[in-house]
């Protein structure tokens, strides 16, 4: 409802401008205002007036005394934008317009940083893009330096400078090789943001399989599977175990619990057991005689 | 005016004709499902109509009336007939209504005969046969049916320990502000994927892949692209897939295109879904004794056992078949009707076919499956 009435109040004016254009001349206004700070609009004449401020998402309307200047308070103008003043006195009308710009301290940011799930090892894996707003969330278009900063549960942390470009700023980090939470902190000036990088192993690597009897079958299990880093692969990872024997086959799916994945299969004299994750394939054991 | 009143009478005389035909010669499912109607014409005046009546009474789920009419029935109970025909537990059987019976005779004496009854079952995920070879027996001038119970097998009461393991997510919330970070969606892979023009269309296959260390919800949906760039068709995989993927599980997937021939196909457009969810890594479902039977009549089967103490209602079997070159050939699927108890194997069987059954040189099968109460 309030920006229909903007939007109304804006058309109004903008249709009485070219009358106002004849009689202007009077109306005394700053080139631009950084946003949320104090300004004053000086005025010519004798009598009384109303003056018209409209800008995006924002209208002011004033009685002022003609001659004098009109203060505005901090905080009175908060919108970075391209303002219109409309002073109507009588049958005259002048105006004028103004910028607002966003203030020069950055004051909050909005940091995206992705994935949030990235396996270890992997080169410009993990990326941030900052936006640098102003107390009242104006984009601050002004270049700044912005600071990114990865750290993880081991080795230095990597440090990234770049200068904001329209009040945006980015970079891209590795990930680190040891599995974990990695801080993602970024910061401007006070303002800081962070984000929490989850580093996760990579491929099993090495898979291995070993076999014992239990009672009428054989109970078959990995050793600790470890990534290529030597991270350990997280429980619920599935194992694929397959048994190959005269005429037929075998397969369980289990998941890794406690690093280690466990199945039961049948015992055949010369069964061949071989065992896979995902795409990666283990060794291969064949139980008992051909 | 004359014209008008002939056709009408043509129509009520053909109407009551038709009437009459089906009332004397009705088709064996219409009388086996139909109410109160069948009873009339239900008799125990020879082995094919005891049978037909046992299986009408199994359709409209009138355990007492066909339990009493069993000449075997001092066997077993009521109880133990009609979990014999449900399921002892929440399973597939549970929940299926009968669609339909036929019935072979295939031996006959003057005291006695066998009769190969096929209860074909309706179920949400399709239908399912149960095949019965019963004997049917002559007492006085009434023949009645001698029925072949299989028990399932009880698990005894007991407590069977398992290192639980499951996941939980905690998605961001409308309160955070915009740019917060979120929980990622796991990332898949398509590791295979193979069209194949089939008499009906095309079908597509392939393998989909978890590479992430969370459990994911997959779909995959393909569309077939003409020369021209625009859609001829485009589908998802349904229930040819197992939707929920442990970290580095494998799928496979089919997709079904029908009345498209591949040669109208310049290009296919795969698009795979994946989301984030809770899930449990258990159960623990082994494959045992798994065979390629070949033609005629080819057929993948094998035993599925339940390496959990949890009670599985619904099993979902997805076989994946390879050429000699490791080429991926084919890809079929079954659901076991009965629910898979702990240690107790139960088998399945799914056809292949012919054409493609000359190809196979290996397989691989996966199980997705449901427990009562509880996803995955």
């Amino acid at each position: 409802m309030k920006r229909r009435f903007t939007f109304f109040l804006g058309v109004v004016i903008l249709a009485v401008m070219p009358m106002a254009l004849a009689q202007s001349g009077g109306l005394g206004l700053p080139k631009a205002v950084e946003a949320g700070s104090a300004f004053s609009i000086r005025t010519s004449g004798s009598g009384r007036a109303v003056l018209y401020i409209v800008g995006p998402g924002q209208v002011l309307r004033r009685s002022v005394q003609l001659g004098e200047p009109e203060l505005f308070a901090p905080g009175d103008l908060h919108n970075a934008g391209h303002y219109l003043a409309v002073l109507v006195s009588g049958a005259s009308t002048e105006n004028g317009a103004f910028d607002v710009t966003a203030a020069q301290q950055p004051s909050t940011l909005s940091f995206l940083a992705k994935p949030s799930r990235v396996a270890v090892d992997s080169h410009d894996g993990i990326s941030g893009v900052v936006y640098v707003f102003d107390t009242f969330q104006n984009l601050v278009l002004a270049p700044a330096q912005v600071s990114f900063q990865l750290s993880g549960v081991a080795g230095a942390a990597q440090t990234r400078t770049v200068m904001s470009h329209n009040g945006v700023a980015w970079t891209k980090m590795n990930s680190a090789a040891k599995e974990g939470s990695g801080q993602f902190v970024t910061q401007v000036g006070s303002a800081t943001g962070t984000r929490v990088i989850q580093q996760v192993p990579g491929e099993p690597c090495g898979l291995r399989i070993s076999a014992r009897p239990s009672g009428q079958r054989l109970a078959v299990q990995t050793d600790p599977v470890r990534d290529c880093s030597g991270n350990v692969v997280p429980d619920g990872t599935i194992v694929t175990f397959t048994e190959t024997y005269e005429g037929g086959e075998s397969t369980v799916d289990a998941p890794l619990k406690q690093g280690v994945a466990r199945a039961e299969m049948p015992a055949y004299n010369g069964a061949k057991i071989s065992v896979a994750t995902g795409v990666v394939l283990g060794n291969e054991i064949r139980w008992g005689r051909e | 005016m004359t014209t008008g009143r002939i056709l009408a009478a043509l129509i009520t005389a053909a109407t009551v004709v038709l009437i009459a035909v089906a009332t004397l010669w009705p088709v064996h499912s219409a009388v086996a499902m139909a109410g109160s109607g069948a009873s009339l014409l239900s008799s125990s005046s020879t082995p094919q109509a005891a049978v037909e009546s046992l299986a009408g009474e199994i359709g409209r789920q009138e355990w007492e009336k066909a339990y009493s009419s069993l000449a075997n029935k001092s066997e077993f109970t009521e109880p133990e007939f009609v979990r014999d025909l449900t399921g002892n537990y929440p399973s597939i059987r549970t929940y299926a209504t009968l669609d339909s019976s036929d019935l072979r005779p295939l031996h006959a004496t003057a005291d006695e005969a066998q009769i190969q009854l096929k209860l074909r079952w309706s179920t949400v995920v399709g239908t399912f046969l149960d095949t019965r070879t019963l004997q049917v027996v002559r007492t006085d001038d009434r023949w009645a049916v001698s029925w072949p119970i299989v028990k399932e097998p009880r698990v005894p009461p007991q407590v069977i320990p398992v290192n639980y393991l499951r996941w939980d997510v905690i998605y961001r919330g409308p309160a955070d502000d915009w740019g917060a970070q979120d929980v990622e969606a796991p990332h898949v892979r398509i590791v295979d994927m193979h069209p194949v023009d089939r008499a009906d269309g095309v079908v597509l296959m392939g393998e989909l892949l978890n590479e992430d260390v969370v459990p994911a919800f997959v779909t995959v949906k393909a569309t077939l692209l003409a020369k021209d760039g625009s859609a001829i068709a485009s589908e998802d995989s349904f229930d040819k897939i197992s939707h929920v993927l442990l970290p580095k599980q494998v799928t496979p997937f089919l997709i079904a295109f029908h009345d498209v021939a591949l040669s109208q196909v310049d290009s296919v457009h795969m698009d795979p879904a994946a989301t984030l969810i809770a899930a449990s890594a258990d159960p623990v479902i082994e494959i045992e004794d798994q065979h390629l039977n070949p033609a005629p009549g080819a057929s993948f089967t094998g035993k599925l056992i339940n390496q959990s103490g949890q009670i599985v209602s619904v099993a979902h079997v997805l076989g994946t078949f390879y050429d000699k070159n490791g080429q991926l050939v084919w890809v079929a699927d079954q659901y076991v009707d009965r629910a898979l108890l702990p240690e107790i194997p139960v088998s399945f069987a799914m056809s292949i076919p012919a054409d493609i059954a000359s190809k196979v040189s290996s397989e691989r099968a996966i199980t997705a499956t449901y427990s009562s109460g509880r996803f995955q």
